[in-house]
């Protein structure tokens, strides 16, 4: 990847990293197909691309396509929720799994397993999303909300993250109290619970898909208000910006995303943490464009996050989730550190 | 509050802790499954062969309810020396990943390289050792904060909880039971080689630590004004660290990190004793009162069986999440 001059026009540097995103996007979707415990050849790709099941190799193809897509969509949908959630917080640590969401989908999405029946996505993409919509407000509540009641700028990173930590343990001690109770689902929840996209098949995504693509819709809506928001409250404003409701509805379509991922692949950290930093610096805070190339980036991240734990460990393989969080977590940490303390 | 009181309080507390903690380690002797009276209780610990308590009391009960004590006290000892040495509540070494970093060691030790025993220990205390100085020279840029030591911590601790999960994920046979010793921490299937570590290190560092009870107060207080009062500050400090390390470490390769017991120790100590007192003694004994009480509760109070940790867990978070809205009032945070 080249990177364009510095000095050269805004626009124009967009839109070349854009196209270095789209391009890098579709040649880890071939390496992705390609590569895992098995490497196929470009002939059995093209064959199982056209429906063959017949080699090995074609099943792996098979096997793998559904795989990507999942984590292309998760990855899109994590970064663009933690670009939101950045944007309303005004928070450089804000994220879907360090502000406790994912955590609380997962334990929505345990409990209705384990005690409504619930067995695919496709049922519990709704529990998903009111458990993330719970866990968020009661966080984002717990780390604004003292005595003296609500102030929206009382919730400083450290506070965010602390109050994100403490809820997220407390759900982490719920899921296992649900679960041990119930040997039958434990093996279920439990792949599911660390965060993986190697259980990918196309009904549940499409089941999930129109959540996806509402919170999509309403995330890149509230582009301009988030370019508001980042102002202040006060200067947004003043601009005409109806500061609630703005807030409201971009929060709405971070959490949708949060959720309705979750719900497909189980609890993924830090994606929506390290995105929105590293494309900020390619192309500025602007969120017209900060939003749809986080999202590519967030697609190239998981991706090459998937593929990363396919390949280390052959022939077992790492979920993402856990490549994420130990890629994520040194990130994370260099935030921390280059935040000035008055910051923090 | 009177001069009199306050200074009789803080012996007045110990004794009481003192009493529950006792109270608590025969509860846990005499009830469960089957119920023991209390002098059969007392007849096994003393060493004689009583028809069926014998085994219950002896070979299950007994080494489950001392790991507890043992390792609730060694939490509580490390938890408020570190939230004292710097000066913040949240300091303690559940919260900034030195217990998660003792559980990895120990779960890589027993999974990948077939430890048992004290290189189990060992290892836990060689890594949290790591940890704490990784931690330490991550924040120390610019000026040690107790903030960015902390956030950078909890970004630690969290590599390392993914990390605990993924070694867990390859171990030959899945046991959740056992996995959750890892996670948060469990007493479950304990026997005396696991409390024998724990309670030799809490009874060589326990003492020490005891011993450093003045220049630790002094320490809080501020380094200059510790090494103007005469406290060796580089010293006493690097002595207070390993001590505290070691504490977690040990208990951490037996009982796993048993959530927020470290982290809840020291304050709850403080709220009973008042201020200006040393917390050491007291919050080792609240630490056993919660592992010994909340283990309690998990095995006899519930329909499932819980491990300890996930009761401290629950228990656990909501105080955090008290001291974060308080903290909105002091402007603490």
């Amino acid at each position: 990847m080249s990177s364009p001059a510095a000095t050269a026009h805004p626009g124009v540097r967009r839109s070349a990293w854009a196209l270095a995103l789209v391009g890098a996007l579709a040649l880890l979707a071939v390496l992705s197909v390609a590569f895992g415990a098995r490497v196929v050849s470009p002939g059995e790709v093209w064959g199982g691309l056209a429906g063959s099941t017949d080699g090995f190799g074609e099943a792996a193809v098979a096997k793998r396509v559904p795989r990507t897509a999942l984590a292309l969509l998760a990855g899109a949908a994590l970064a663009v929720s933690g670009v939101v959630m950045q944007g309303v917080t005004r928070n450089p640590l804000a994220d879907p799994g360090i502000l406790g969401v994912n955590m609380g989908a997962a334990l929505a999405v345990v409990v209705g397993i384990a005690h409504f029946g619930l067995v695919s996505a496709t049922s519990f993409v709704w529990v998903a999303i009111a458990g993330a919509a719970v866990a968020a407000l009661v966080v984002y509540a717990i780390a604004s909300l003292g005595p003296g009641g609500f102030h929206a700028g009382a919730a400083t990173p450290l506070k965010l993250a602390l109050s994100g930590a403490a809820v997220s343990a407390a759900l982490a001690s719920f899921i296992s109290a649900v679960v041990l109770g119930r040997n039958d689902i434990a093996s279920g929840v439990r792949s599911w619970q660390i965060g993986g996209v190697g259980g990918a098949d196309f009904a549940s995504m499409a089941a999930v898909a129109p959540f996806l693509a509402g919170g999509l819709a309403i995330s890149l809506l509230a582009a301009k208000a988030l370019n508001s928001l980042a102002l202040g409250d006060e200067l947004a404003a003043g601009l005409g910006e109806r500061v609630g409701l703005a807030r409201g509805l971009a929060s709405l379509g971070a959490i949708v995303l949060a959720g309705a991922v979750t719900a497909l692949t189980g609890p993924i950290g830090f994606v929506g943490l390290v995105v929105p930093h590293v494309v900020r610096l390619l192309i500025g805070s602007d969120h017209r464009w900060l939003l749809p190339l986080s999202a590519l980036a967030g697609a190239v991240l998981l991706t090459a996050a998937d593929i990363v734990g396919r390949v280390v460990a052959r022939p077992a393989e790492i979920d993402v989730g856990i490549v994420t969080a130990l890629v994520g977590a040194p990130f994370f940490i260099y935030i921390v550190r280059r935040q000035k303390v008055r910051e923090l | 509050m009177s001069t009199t009181s306050s200074r009789t309080r803080p012996v007045a507390v110990v004794a009481a802790l003192g009493a529950a903690v006792v109270a608590l380690y025969l509860l846990n002797l005499m009830v469960g499954r089957t119920f023991y009276p209390l002098d059969d209780v007392v007849a096994v610990a003393l060493g004689a062969d009583v028809d069926g308590a014998g085994f219950t009391v002896g070979r299950l009960r007994l080494p489950r309810a001392s790991l507890g004590l043992v390792a609730g006290a060694a939490f509580g000892l490390a938890g408020v020396c570190f939230q004292t040495l710097l000066r913040n509540p949240l300091a303690s070494p559940d919260v900034i990943g030195i217990s998660a970093g003792a559980s990895t060691a120990a779960v890589l030790g027993i999974v990948f390289f077939g430890l048992s025993g004290a290189s189990v220990a060992g290892l836990a205390v060689a890594a949290a050792l790591v940890v704490a100085a990784a931690i330490y020279a991550l924040s120390s840029r610019g000026g040690a904060t107790g903030t960015r030591l902390i956030l950078i911590g909890i970004g630690v601790a969290a590599m390392l909880e993914s990390l605990t999960t993924y070694v867990l994920s390859k171990a030959g046979a899945w046991d959740l039971q056992e996995a959750m010793r890892w996670l948060t921490g469990s007493l479950n299937g304990v026997g005396w080689e696991q409390v024998v570590p724990v309670a030799v290190a809490l009874g060589i560092l326990g003492p020490l630590l005891l011993a450093q009870a003045g220049p630790l107060s002094m320490l809080a207080l501020g380094e200059d004004t510790a090494a103007g009062l005469g406290v060796a500050v580089g010293r006493t400090r690097l002595l207070l660290v390993l001590a505290a390390v070691g504490l977690v470490a040990f208990a951490t390769a037996a009982a796993g990190p048993i959530a927020f017991v470290a982290f809840l120790s020291g304050p709850i100590a403080g709220g009973l004793v008042g201020h200006g007192r040393s917390l050491l003694l007291p919050a080792a004994l609240v630490g056993a009162v919660l592992v010994l009480g909340a283990d309690f509760a998990g095995q006899n109070a519930f329909a499932t069986r819980y491990p300890v940790g996930i009761v401290t867990g629950v228990v656990g978070a909501p105080y955090l999440v008290y001291l974060i809205m308080r903290s909105n009032r002091t402007g603490a945070m």
